[in-house]
């Protein structure tokens, strides 16, 4: 069997020290030999052999010290040529040398494909052929949970208005071709070079806001909210304690923007304006609603603390009522007091959002704190490999690709090249966003075509 | 009662555009064939436009000459006017498009299957098929004739329970008043076929002299010389007949919205789906109210005659309503009207349950093909009826099938469509369903499929001689244009001057020159000819491959993918219902389609990239499980 090029990540995410992303397929020594910078060249290393050495980016820079495993075909696990490149464990880290990887023409790998060309290949014994097609279905299907999550947001919102664009451009271009005479103004080569231009600003805008990859490289921006004395300084320290924090003091700055990173179950949190919690002022009443609900708003995810001990008061409303739009988590703390809170009241303002009690001192109810938290993003199925993470990598990798081809096609309308290959460099360029959103080729472009113009015999 | 009337080796039924490309691909692969028609005056019968060709389906006829058919020799023979169209828009979607003399047309072709060796051709009404354990063995005609064959292809058309609509008016029929067929279609539906109700529809024909052309656009052929057939010598440039342009106005358009009510598009009298690329007039105001005026194309509809065929008028209004209509457009305002336009339903088999070879997989031996599959047009028609044919003879041999994958051509495309997807409409080709179509091109129809026109005794032995000397001269010239360097004297920087191209400034190959996008391979011939003078089909192929070479790289690329899912066989009886790990949807439609390949199970709507993994798998250990 003869495959491209796959890599992936193999260790779980964002746990343990070091992290090894592996890389398959006839093309995985020299892709990798590419990017790294050793005693020997891996092409000449012995196989099954372990060599430091460092990675280095496109302008030369290192940037990560690695161990790299050589492991050449057949003796591997999917009997291809395999490479591991073991690294810092760190999310940040393991997101650049994964995308360094990519970058040399390598594919991200689907879902369980390690073990399915593992299988293939005949390294997996047929008996053990139901459970790979466990796995692949598997897999899969928790892929596309979280691929779904992600893409009914902004992303695909926005791919979606730029695939609508492309399609009308090539219904119009294709009913020019299929129906010649008709009374279709032709597509003119300023149009098809705006357009195209047009679509090409706008993946490299999502391409760089993508390449920040938010959520991946700084973390969910977390706000902690709630009245004085709820207990929102030792719910942080203790998710601090609980998940080994990392603390970055950023120079130069004072001491109200320190941003503290928590690590629960894969789901990296950024806490920020920390400080503010320890004041203890009615933010809402400080600032007023309206504002109060745009700050809040920035916040990837916000955690309204109320106090099990006290009646609900009526901060504690105004706070409900403004995060109830938003992803947010209802923690009711000190469940280690006799109870005056009213639950009823409490579950009722709180609707759709996910209503937790905890007692940060009895060290009661964090782990499910944490299991809502990392359901709230990974929509519950998906445990320590970091899919989210992984998709990014592949849409990015997509919209790398869609901005080369748009740019082939305006290059092509440049070069005076008929309208035919110019429409094949478009199609494809909608195709490829198309995957980003999952969407699969289907027949919209001849139902666009009857739908926008007028035809007939 | 019931007689024998004879033993064929494979019996075409009906004699469209479709059956007559079938049995004479079967007969001259050598196999006795009967061809039997409802009418015989009616052998490739255009009922609708009197024109072959154009975008995409003109790439078909290109495909079928190459194949060894009749369809481009016969327009060849019969054309009165042929224009090349698309020629600024790329080598891919160039296509030739005739107008026909429709009734020569049809003449000619019955003339060719009369003098075909092997073929006989006989009038006669199939009622029935005869079946004996799921294998189709014959047929029984209305008047009582049973043929043995070895194998069946149903090229029906519209005939199929066939009904006519204009206005109120409704009545049984078959297209232009022929007789339908009512009880085949009956006995397709007792042995378990799943039929759908298509409809579709035809302008009326007005009278040539009652036309004031004055008052339209003319439309000419091209003034140089044009064929479909790789085969035709003989071209005539200075006989055609124009065509003429005009349009309907916002009195055509009050007219059919008062009219609407009578319509039987809208008054609920058609439940057949009818085509959207090819809509009536009244569905065209309705759909698209802000269009101020729509395009009649006038076409006489042949030499001899004085019908025009009023295009773009396509209607089942009453007959009055037609008149009043026609009379407000430019040009026909005393028109006489001599055939009102109609819609027609009739019914077509559901083509997914055909194999890719056209043989159903319901029946051994039979095999459906043209307007009965559920397509709409002649070409498409003469597509399928070629390799229905072919694979109805080869069956017969004994030999392995014929299959053209996506990348080879159009019909592979067409078929690949309608075994694997269905289609909820009457299917027309557009080029934008070719995925792979920088290669499908017009130009290059020979070099796809020649060598397997021969392979199955299509193609002569000349015509393949032939096709190999130009192979090897257009490799040749390449070669030569890339060995060859040019320096930059001074009628080549005048040349360059002249095209608005960049001056040379060292000694450059042809090759590279001729990629330039203002370089033509004229202007190489003009400043480095060849020692030989270079044909002009091997100058367009040297030229389209080198200018295009990226793009068809690039697409030979995706091809390369393509045959790679290709190549991994499903087994043909596979019960999809019992592989663990698919998804529902997909083992329902897996089981409806039984795909032939893992390429082909990727086509289908609802199966996605993770239940082709798991068939993949799954494909792995059952054959595994064989070779053990």
């Amino acid at each position: 069997m003869d495959f491209d090029t796959i890599a992936a990540v193999a260790t779980p995410l964002g746990e343990g020290g070091i992290a090894i992303i592996r890389v398959s397929g006839s093309d995985a020594i020299a892709a990798v030999d590419k990017i790294f910078k050793g005693r020997q060249k891996l092409s000449t290393v012995d196989s099954h052999t372990i060599n430091y050495g460092h990675l280095i980016d496109e302008n030369g820079e290192t940037l990560e010290e690695v161990m790299v495993s050589v492991m050449r075909a057949p003796r591997t696990f999917t009997r291809e040529d395999v490479v591991e490149v073991n690294c810092h464990g760190g999310i940040v880290s393991v997101k650049r040398v994964l995308d360094l990887v990519l970058a040399q023409g390598v594919r991200m790998a689907e879902p369980g494909e390690f073990t399915k060309r593992a299988f293939l290949n005949g390294r997996i014994d047929l008996s053990q052929a139901e459970a790979v097609i466990d796995l692949i279905r598997a897999k899969t299907d928790r892929a596309m949970k979280v691929a779904l999550n992600q893409v009914q947001g902004k992303l695909s919102k926005l791919i979606g208005k730029l695939r609508q664009q492309l399609l009308e451009l090539m219904a119009h271009i294709e009913v020019t071709i299929d129906y010649p005479e008709h009374d279709v103004d032709e597509v003119t080569r300023t149009l098809l070079s705006e357009k195209s231009r047009w679509v090409q600003g706008e993946i490299e805008k999502l391409l760089s806001t993508a390449k920040q990859g938010k959520i991946l490289r700084e973390g969910l921006a977390t706000v902690i909210v709630g009245r004085p004395n709820v207990g929102k300084s030792s719910l942080l320290n203790s998710l601090l304690q609980e998940v080994k924090a990392i603390v970055t003091d950023v120079p130069g700055t004072t001491r109200d923007i320190i941003e503290e990173y928590v690590n629960v179950r894969g789901v990296p949190l950024r806490l920020v304006d920390t400080a503010g919690i320890r004041e203890t002022e009615d933010i809402v009443e400080r600032i007023g609603v309206e504002k109060s609900r745009e700050m809040l708003g920035k916040a990837d995810l916000v955690l309204l603390v109320l106090n099990f001990g006290e009646e609900l008061e009526d901060e504690d409303r105004n706070l409900l009522a403004v995060v109830k739009p938003m992803n947010a988590i209802v923690i009711v703390n000190k469940t280690d007091l006799p109870q005056k809170i009213d639950m009823e009241e409490v579950r009722r303002l709180a609707g759709d959002l996910p209503l937790v009690t905890i007692s940060v001192k009895e060290e009661e109810g964090i782990e499910q704190l944490e299991e809502v938290i990392a359901s709230l993003f990974f929509s519950g199925s998906v445990q320590s490999d970091d899919l989210t993470y992984v998709s990014n990598s592949r849409h990015i990798q997509l919209l790398q690709e869609a901005y080369r081809t748009i740019g082939e096609a305006i290059e092509a309308v440049e070069n005076g090249l008929p309208v035919d290959m110019v429409a094949f460099d478009i199609r494809r360029t909608w195709e490829l966003l198309g995957e980003v959103v999952g969407d699969a080729v289907s027949d919209d472009l001849i139902d666009q075509i009857f739908s926008q113009f007028c035809l007939g015999k | 009662m019931g007689y024998q009337a004879g033993t064929f080796d494979v019996i075409v039924v009906g004699a469209g555009h479709a059956g007559v490309e079938a049995a004479l691909a079967a007969a001259r692969m050598g196999c006795s064939t009967l061809l039997l028609t409802i009418n015989l005056d009616m052998i490739a019968y255009m009922p609708c436009n009197p024109s072959i060709g154009g975008p995409a389906k003109g790439h078909v006829v290109r495909e079928i000459d190459a194949l060894g058919g009749e369809m481009g020799k016969n327009i060849d023979k019969t054309y009165i006017q042929m224009r090349m169209l698309n020629t600024g828009k790329g080598p891919a979607v160039r296509a030739l498009r005739a107008q026909a003399d429709k009734f020569l047309y049809q003449h000619t072709m019955k003339q060719t299957v009369e003098n075909t060796e092997n073929l006989t051709l006989r009038q006669g009404m199939v009622e029935r098929l005869i079946v004996e354990d799921g294998v189709c063995k014959g047929v029984i005609t209305k008047t009582g004739a049973e043929y043995a064959a070895k194998a069946v292809v149903l090229t029906t058309g519209t005939y199929l329970r066939g009904k006519i609509i204009i206005g109120e008016l409704q009545y049984e029929s078959g297209p232009n008043n022929m007789q339908p067929s009512i009880g085949l279609s009956d006995h397709l539906r007792e042995l378990g076929f799943e039929l759908v109700r298509f409809k579709t529809g035809t302008p009326p024909r007005v009278h040539n002299s009652s036309i004031d052309y004055s008052k339209t656009e003319i439309q000419p052929g091209d003034d140089v010389s044009r064929a479909f057939s790789y085969e035709t010598t003989e071209f005539r440039v200075e006989d055609q007949l124009p065509c003429w342009l005009t349009y309907t106005n916002e009195r055509t358009h009050e007219i059919i919205n008062n009219n609407l009510y009578r319509a039987p598009m809208f008054s609920g009298a058609i439940e057949g789906t009818g085509p959207r690329y090819c809509p009536s007039i009244e569905d065209k105001i309705v759909r698209f109210s802000d269009k101020p005026r729509h395009q009649i194309f006038l076409e006489p509809e042949g030499r001899n005659t004085e019908e025009v065929y009023v295009q773009g008028l396509s209607t089942s209004m009453p007959e009055e309503v037609q008149l009043e209509i026609l009379k407000t457009i430019s040009g026909l305002e005393n028109v006489k009207m001599m055939r009102p336009g109609y819609a027609i339903e009739y019914d077509a088999i559901v083509p997914s349950q055909l194999w890719p070879t056209l043989e159903t997989k319901r029946l051994k031996n039979l095999y459906t093909a043209g307007q009965l599959n559920g397509t709409s047009g002649y070409e498409e028609a003469a597509g399928q009826g070629i390799m229905a044919g072919i694979n109805a003879a080869l069956k017969v041999q004994g030999k392995e099938p014929l299959i053209l994958d996506r990348s080879q051509a159009y019909i592979g495309v067409m078929i690949d469509d309608l075994v694997t997807k269905g289609t909820s409409e009457p299917y027309r080709l557009l080029t934008s369903r070719a995925e792979y179509r920088l290669l499908l091109r017009h130009d290059n129809a020979d070099m796809r499929l020649t060598e397997i026109g021969y392979k199955i005794g299509l193609i002569s032995e000349e015509r393949y001689q032939r096709f190999l000397k130009k192979k090897e001269a257009i490799e040749a010239e390449k070669e030569r244009l890339r060995t060859t360097k040019i320096g930059p004297q001074p009628e080549v920087q005048q040349m360059l001057r002249e095209v608005g191209s960049k001056e040379l400034d060292n000694a450059i190959d042809l090759y590279s020159l001729l990629k330039r996008p203002e370089v033509t391979y004229k202007h190489i011939a003009q400043i480095a000819p060849a020692e030989m003078e270079i044909p002009a089909d091997v100058a367009e192929q040297v030229e389209i491959q080198i200018k295009y070479e990226g793009y068809i790289r690039k697409q030979l690329q995706d091809v390369d993918r393509l045959k790679k899912m290709e190549k991994k066989r499903l087994p043909e009886n596979l019960d999809y219902m019992n592989i663990q790990g698919l998804a529902m949807e997909a083992r329902q439609k897996l089981n409806k389609v039984k795909p032939l390949s893992i390429g082909q199970a990727s086509r289908i709507s609802g199966v996605t990239p993770a239940d082709i993994s798991v068939l993949l798998v799954y494909l792995e250990s059952y054959n595994r499980k064989v070779a053990n």
